[in-house]
């Protein structure tokens, strides 16, 4: 960080921290307004899309979980729905109901990551989760117990937590028993209860008032809060099937970056937890509503530092629907329906923890994939999350470069980016006069 | 910033790669809190903001090499590094990303971004290992935490790690598993992958993909003929040895392999 003589200053963070992948963020300041904003991506291109065609539809399951190693199920379960969609099959509700439960694991775990060892440490006043355990451990052990809960959900239907190997286009390959579920039971239901204490906390941290009239869109299922599908809703009314994404959601690529800007009709719009919980208030739970009352939350909440908030309330939501899945299981149920490739296009879409994560194929006759397009959630944040900086930096000008820094840092972590999805670390830099 | 503590300092680093790796040093909720007070974490940008400057006594390495950056980093990291370790398939074998080396890197950027000319990409995706010395690989995709755990232990107190270089069969045998191709016919690449998994997918009933490579004394020719006696055609045999270790030699020759034998429209393939 360095103060120019003139009237142009430059504040820059080579390595953003906290954040999933490599990026950078550069801000220029000049005669006391905000010049220009570029959140730069350098996580390299993996070209997914390109190397999917020729592959059998068979294996998507396994190759796009390798997008991202924090939230694969998000990746599988996308590709999963675009494939049946493409060859006609709907899976049966049990099967639904186990990926909600893979689901919910992957939910918990990356949401309580991101809660505990990400965010809070900004709230705080850490460098990060190990260093805030020498004053907080009671706090860090319980996000670490809720994480490992998580874990312990995924590893029992998925088989690991990192790129789960069960699950297959049509279903799964083995489902697990009542007993297995019996046994996982304490730990879910313990971590209920850690997850309403976690509401607690992060409502008593203090957030920056600032706020923005977003476009908010998520998926919103026949019933429940969205997790493993639904239809595409937004905050100006749309109600769309996941066929028609592509036809609003249009791809730009910049310059300074590796992932692709996602836009509504040319406008910025956010997906994630803000969007889900603002469109879909009425579907938590009874329990989730309450505690997001009691945290002080309104039916909406624009007010991105509160995102933490939020995601506290989702892991209600999530530890709650495991609980519900888990206690309304029966064994001898068929782990999946036979799906026979025919020529065509599919679409499917789901929730990942940080926002909806689009998946379209084109397969053969013979179940190879000809075309392929995924649109992950942080190329769709990205343009809120420049406009976000843009507007914060010129409301807090005055502060000091190292505060402005920190804030700029903490409302990119707002977002929980996960830079290898959209390709993935930042780079912070400030110029300003 | 300058440590007084006498544990070791440990770096950790990231390429090309999905973060699952580094992810399970966090997912190792049990262990995390105590290899923090066994070695001093000085640069984890993924968990902290505080990152102290080198030379560190030893770099955790995930993520391959696909950019001329990336070459003059890990340069860099090596200078600066007592031990390198690699971890992952990204690492050690360059990863799902590097089946742009069987193919038109051009055209893979041009189907992916609408301005190609912004993208900066080396036409191979290659290991760690093929630019600087490495000290020890730890295999999977991704790795398990416990063999992480265990690696970092080892190097902390100057030991060799006790990774087993077997394959998935014996870890599946000592699982009480049925054996999924002898009992029912299903192809499963257990045979000539290094164990480390713990045997997961035929544990669900489903045959292994090889995620953690090749193991040592395998025989993947062997293992390709019989499971195309199974029913797979050269096209599968070759998809089957190209996913997340697809540049390992011996994956590599037998995906190879097949394909020629598919280009030259052969019902049989070479000896």
């Amino acid at each position: 960080m360095s103060m120019q003589p003139t009237s142009e200053r430059t504040l820059s963070v080579d390595v953003l921290a906290r954040v999933e992948g490599e990026g950078g963020l550069h801000l220029r300041l000049r005669n006391g307004k905000v010049d220009d904003v570029k959140l730069n991506i350098f996580e390299p291109p993996r070209f997914y899309e390109a190397f999917l065609r020729g592959r059998a539809m068979t294996e998507l399951p396994d190759l796009t979980a390798r997008i991202c190693g924090i939230c694969p199920v998000a990746y599988q379960f996308s590709a999963c729905l675009a494939i049946e969609d493409a060859c006609g099959v709907t899976v049966p509700d049990s099967v639904r109901a186990l990926r909600r439960l893979l689901y919910c694991g992957e939910w918990i775990e990356s949401q309580t990551l991101h809660i505990y060892m990400l965010h809070a440490p900004d709230f705080l006043g850490y460098a990060g989760a190990i260093e805030m355990a020498k004053d907080h451990g009671a706090a860090v052990e319980r996000g670490l117990s809720m994480k490992k809960a998580g874990n312990a959900l995924m590893t029992l239907v998925g088989g690991r937590s990192v790129h789960p190997v069960n699950t297959k286009i049509g279903g799964f390959y083995k489902m697990p028993s009542v007993q297995d579920m019996k046994a996982l039971r304490p730990a879910i239901a313990q971590g209920l209860e850690d997850a309403l204490e976690t509401v607690k906390l992060v409502s008593t941290f203090e957030f920056p008032d600032f706020e923005r009239p977003y476009l908010y869109l998520s998926l919103r299922p026949e019933e429940g809060y969205p997790i493993e599908g639904g239809r595409v809703v937004t905050s100006r009314g749309d109600n769309w099937d996941v066929q028609e994404f592509t036809q609003h959601i249009e791809e730009v690529h910049v310059a300074q970056s590796n992932a692709l800007h996602g836009l509504l009709d040319g406008e910025p719009y956010v997906v994630g937890p803000l969007a889900r919980y603002s469109l879909n208030f009425d579907r938590l739970s009874p329990m989730a509503q309450q505690a997001a009352r009691e945290a002080g939350l309104g039916e909406t909440c624009y007010n991105p530092f509160k995102s933490i908030i939020v995601r506290a309330v989702e892991t209600v939501e999530a530890f709650h629907e495991a609980l519900r899945i888990i206690d309304a299981w029966t064994d001898g149920l068929e782990p999946s329906v036979p799906v026979v490739p025919r020529v065509g296009e599919g679409f499917g879409a789901t929730e990942a923890p940080r926002g909806v994560c689009f998946h379209r194929y084109k397969i053969d006759e013979t179940g190879l994939v000809t075309d392929a397009q995924i649109v992950p959630p942080t190329s769709q944040n990205q343009p809120s999350i420049e406009a976000d900086l843009r507007e914060l930096a010129q409301e807090w000008m005055w502060m000091s470069d190292e505060d402005l820094t920190l804030r700029a840092e903490v409302a990119i972590r707002n977002y929980d980016p996960c830079i290898s999805c959209s390709v993935h670390f930042l780079n912070l830099t400030v110029d300003r006069g | 910033m300058t440590t007084t503590t006498t544990t070791p300092t440990v770096a950790v680093w990231k390429f090309a790669s999905c973060d699952g790796c580094q992810l399970n040093l966090l997912n190792a909720e049990d262990e995390l809190l105590d290899v923090a007070k066994a070695v001093t974490i000085a640069y984890f940008p993924e968990a902290t903001r505080a990152m102290q400057d080198g030379p560190y006594d030893v770099s955790i390495v995930e993520g391959s090499i696909t950019t001329p950056e990336e070459i003059e980093r890990i340069k860099h990291v090596r200078e600066i590094s007592g031990k390198l370790i690699t971890i992952g398939a990204c690492a050690t074998h360059g990863g799902i990303q590097a089946l742009r080396n069987y193919a038109d890197v051009e055209e893979y950027t041009s189907y992916v971004y609408a301005s190609p000319e912004f993208i900066d990409t080396l036409e191979t995706s290659t290991p760690i290992s093929e630019h600087v010395h490495v000290d020890f690989e730890l295999r999977g995709c991704p790795v398990d935490k416990y063999q992480l755990v265990e690696v970092i232990s080892a190097f902390a107190q100057g030991r060799r790690p006790r990774i087993p270089t077997y394959s998935v069969c014996v870890e599946c045998k000592r699982a009480g598993n049925i054996c999924v191709p002898v009992a029912q016919g299903t192809p499963c690449l257990g045979p000539v992958t290094q164990a480390g998994c713990g045997a997961i997918c035929p544990s669900f009933n489903r045959g292994c993909y090889a995620c953690f490579g090749p193991q040592d004394s395998q025989n993947c020719h062997g293992m390709a003929d019989r499971l195309m006696a199974l029913g797979m055609t050269t096209e599968e045999m070759t998809r089957a040895y190209r996913t997340f270790n697809a540049t390992c030699e011996p994956f590599q020759a037998e995906s190879l392999r097949h394909e020629r034998a598919r280009k030259a429209g052969a019902e049989e393939v070479e000896a």
